[in-house]
């Protein structure tokens, strides 16, 4: 039984991330009863917290301070490690983002405690809780228990479902005051490179292109295909290396691993690799002009053509379907 | 510069994944050094050619990690360290592996440290943060460039497709994202050379670790393979056809769309 289970609202221009809501339905399913207690970081992020609320937590907990403007590992571990000080937790649910895979291992470490990460499932409640999580990105999975310490558990973007939104729900938004100090890292710049600005590890939807796009044009019909639908652009190894796209969007065992709603495989062979990276999606779409590509195997629907055909047709009835609905 | 690399001894990517009595089987496997491993090291060369200095890879194991070991020597590494845990610990986890390296390290006087961002078997990306933490340094995952400048670091550092640019200074812990570089090959005469290179084998003893110091906080109760996924649908007729099929497919039997 946990009583307090500590979750991090994960901001990202202004906004919380659905994984943050994922976690705090994860966290009522740890702490079984116990409180849920929202965490926001940042130099104004006290507005936020009533959406936290909205989605289940009990109440939030703030800090705020201009060194917390950009996330850095000094920064967030001293303001996070003053909230442990005064909340005592027996959990801590972060998203698997970025943010949450750099930051967990540090704060795991000052807490002298395991961490499980990566997390798709959790079976149970409460002290008996077993959390399942991929392994060999995916080939295999593994359920895991707390021997000793608190719980900390990172999250897969998703894969747990969110609490229904109420905005009714009250809880109390408290603020403490942290001196956060001396940090060794400086964030000169942020340099946008992601394409359709739907990052690839949250994406409903997956549009992704292998060594059949044949160049960097030929990703041009995919990324005006996610963009349609409100997704975004992945690749296999093979367009990485043939320099068709940057490494960033590399989906497989070397690379992301995903889970959307709806995978777009246009000229993947489906090499181990790659469908290690994306097999657990939950319904995949192959198009590859080979009939013995592998990538059909493990598709829920297939289409045996090229893609350059395909994906504008696609791109057509997806307007259509749009208008009609 | 006194550099060291924390590698992983991992399958091979093109390995399939065969589970029997509740156990990954073995037997007959490829080994590889980790991936993004591969370009920590290959990073850490780079470094040492420029700047001077000398490149340890450490890796925690059984005996056989020492071919591992051997092929990062060959790629130009000039010593390598197994920290040998098979008859002390049956399980070993992120902690654990932290705190045995981070007590290997500790009276190094280490000025970078790299490791990959991730290895593709566990897949947690912990250990090198924790590292850095135990150690005291500051710790950057997920990079794509890095340069160093006296002790002033540059670094680009992929965050979910876009890129931050990061001023810090060493001493310093680094996790290698793809995109880092190149890895090579071993070179024909770099494996001969690699023979004779120092490889150092240490165990818990050494390093004055009791086996209750790591302990394992989280623990594996069961694995297991995902449930097979049925065949799918091939569409067949003309290809408009199709394509109206599949989304109609996908909107009202798949309702994803």
């Amino acid at each position: 039984m946990a009583n307090k289970v500590l979750v991090l609202g994960e901001v990202r221009e202004g906004v919380l991330r659905n994984v943050s809501f994922e976690a705090i339905a994860a966290a009522k399913q740890i702490a079984d009863g116990g409180e849920v207690v929202g965490v926001l970081l940042g130099d104004s992020v006290a507005n936020l917290a009533s959406e936290l609320i909205a989605y289940g937590a009990d109440r939030v907990v703030t800090v705020e301070h201009p060194h917390l403007k950009s996330y850095t590992s000094d920064g967030y571990s001293q303001a996070f490690l003053a909230v442990c000080e005064q909340e005592k937790p027996e959990g801590i649910i972060f998203g698997h983002t970025s943010l949450g895979k750099d930051l967990s291992p540090k704060l795991a470490s000052r807490l002298s405690s395991g961490l499980i990460s990566d997390v798709t499932e959790i079976e149970g409640s409460g002290e008996g809780a077993v959390y399942i999580r991929p392994i060999y990105s995916g080939k295999a999975f593994e359920k895991v228990k707390v021997k000793d310490g608190i719980v900390f558990v990172t999250i897969r973007p998703n894969n747990i479902k969110p609490l229904e939104k109420n905005a009714s729900r009250t809880g109390d938004v408290a603020s403490i005051s942290v001196d956060v100090q001396n940090l060794r890292t400086i964030i000169k710049d942020v340099v946008r490179k992601a394409t359709t600005g739907v990052d690839l590890s949250e994406a409903k939807i997956v549009v992704a292109g292998g060594r059949g796009v044949k160049s960097a044009e030929g990703f041009e019909p995919l990324k005006e295909l996610a963009n349609l639908l409100g997704g975004a652009v992945g690749a296999s190894r093979g367009a990485c290396d043939a320099d068709y796209c940057d490494y960033s969007l590399q989906i497989g065992q070397t690379g992301k691993v995903v889970t959307p709603d709806l995978y777009i495989a246009a000229g993947i062979s489906g090499a181990i690799q790659h469908l290690a990276g994306m097999s657990n999606s939950k319904v995949i779409v192959a198009i590859n002009k080979d009939p013995e590509a592998n990538i059909f195997k493990v598709a829920d629907y297939g289409i045996v053509g090229d893609l350059f055909e395909v994906i504008p047709m696609l791109i057509e009835e997806f307007k259509a379907l749009k208008v009609n609905s | 510069m006194n550099i060291f690399v924390l590698v992983k001894r991992t399958f091979d990517t093109e390995e399939k994944i065969v589970i029997s009595n509740g156990k990954i089987q073995d037997d007959g496997a490829e080994f590889i050094i980790n991936p993004y491993d591969e370009y920590a090291i290959e990073e850490a060369i780079q470094i040492r050619d420029a700047k001077g200095g000398k490149v340890t890879v450490v890796t925690i194991g059984g005996e056989d990690a020492e071919k591992q070991l051997r092929t990062a020597l060959a790629m130009g590494a000039d010593e390598a360290v197994l920290i040998n845990t098979e008859d002390d610990l049956d399980k070993l986890d992120q902690y654990s592996a932290a705190y045995i390296l981070a007590e290997y390290l500790k009276d190094k006087e280490v000025d970078l440290i790299l490791a990959g961002n991730v290895a593709i078997d566990g897949g947690t990306g912990q250990v090198g943060p924790r590292v850095a933490d135990l150690l005291g340094i500051n710790y950057v995952t997920t990079i794509t460039d890095l340069e160093i400048d006296g002790t002033n670091v540059k670094i680009v550092r992929d965050i979910e497709g876009d890129s931050e640019i990061i001023e810090t200074a060493l001493p310093l812990l680094v996790t290698a994202q793809q995109g880092l570089n190149e890895p090579r090959y071993p070179s024909l005469p770099g494996i001969m050379k690699a023979k004779k290179k120092p490889l150092a084998e240490l165990e818990l003893d050494d390093l004055d670790i009791d086996e209750e110091d790591v302990e394992v906080k989280i623990e594996v109760v069961d694995i297991y393979l995902p449930p097979q996924k049925a065949a799918g649908r091939v569409l067949e007729g003309e290809l408009s056809q199709q394509v109206k099929e599949l989304v109609n497919l996908l909107h009202s039997e798949a309702k994803v769309i």
